[in-house]
């Protein structure tokens, strides 16, 4: 029984299997559906959400104040300068990949310009915006 | 023929001198995951060993950033950083900012105020603005050009 308790933990884990983008949204989307019962990911509150000015940061007030609108433009960080590759997995192959760095970044930046820890619910619409885009 | 050696070794090493930073080190993947996502990789020449040691301790608290990393990557950052650090005196600020420390100051002198100012440029932490190798580490004077500037810019 203690060796299963630490499988099922891992199972339980909203995106440790995700490889794809299609598979963060489905597994954060899961996630956000126990406490909203029929939830689903949308890509047009996605994009509200990023373009909000979350009135936390004065030098990163938005995603969009680092990435831009469109998800398949290079991104610029707002305090160094530094280009960043597009958010979008159509121009940049590598995006929603790797679960460790999804969650990393999440954590980092969701702290940073939101000022507290992001939903399942608000990763999926995020994930679904930066997976359009023009 | 001993000190005919030497001379020769010295003139060869000039260029590298003249450079202002130790031979390029290859950067390793965490260092360049980690510390090379908001800003350029910065060569680790550029700091002491205990200006790396107050960036690692402070790295909360990182210019305005929660910059933490997880213990296992902090301690193989820091001890690389540390391994391939500077000569130079500290720069003098907490967390220590490379860019107004006097060795950057110097090094930049001819750098007109406009492009300071350049939205193309926007922060002297932007290497790569102007040294076009600067995400792999190289800094050298023919990889330089200045936005509006261009490569005709007198860096004698």
């Amino acid at each position: 029984m203690k060796k299963i308790i630490p499988l099922l933990a891992l199972l339980a884990s909203p995106s440790l299997w995700a490889e794809t983008p299609a598979q963060f949204i489905a597994s954060y989307s899961a996630e956000a559906a126990k406490a909203q019962p029929g939830f689903t990911a949308d890509a047009a509150r996605g994009k509200a959400f990023a373009s909000r000015n979350q009135g936390v940061s004065s030098a990163l007030p938005s995603c969009t104040s680092c990435h831009t609108d469109n998800p398949r433009n290079p991104g610029r960080h707002a305090v160094t300068g530094k280009t960043i590759a597009p958010l979008s997995p159509v121009a940049n192959a590598e995006r929603f990949s790797d679960p460790a760095k999804v969650e990393k970044w999440f954590k980092r930046n969701c702290k940073e310009v939101v000022g507290r820890a992001c939903t399942p619910a608000e990763k999926a619409d995020f994930i679904a915006f930066a997976n359009g885009g023009r | 023929m001993k000190r005919i050696l030497v001379l020769l070794s010295l003139l060869v090493s000039l260029p590298a001198l003249a450079e202002g930073h130790r031979a390029q080190v290859a950067y390793p993947a965490d260092y360049k995951a980690e510390c090379g996502s908001c800003h350029v990789p910065f060569p680790p020449s550029l700091l002491n060993k205990a200006d790396w040691g107050r960036t690692m301790q402070g790295l909360d608290k990182h210019f305005g950033t929660d910059a933490s990393l997880d213990a296992k990557t902090a301690s193989s950052i820091g001890a690389w950083l540390k391994q391939h650090a500077g000569s130079r005196a500290d720069v003098g600020s907490t967390p220590p900012r490379i860019t107004t420390g006097a060795w950057f100051k110097r090094e930049h002198r001819e750098v007109p105020a406009a492009s300071w100012k350049d939205p193309r440029i926007k922060s002297p932490a932007n290497c790569a603005a102007c040294h076009r190798g600067a995400e792999q580490g190289r800094f050298g004077e023919r990889e330089i050009a200045i936005p509006g500037l261009g490569r005709n810019f007198d860096d004698d």
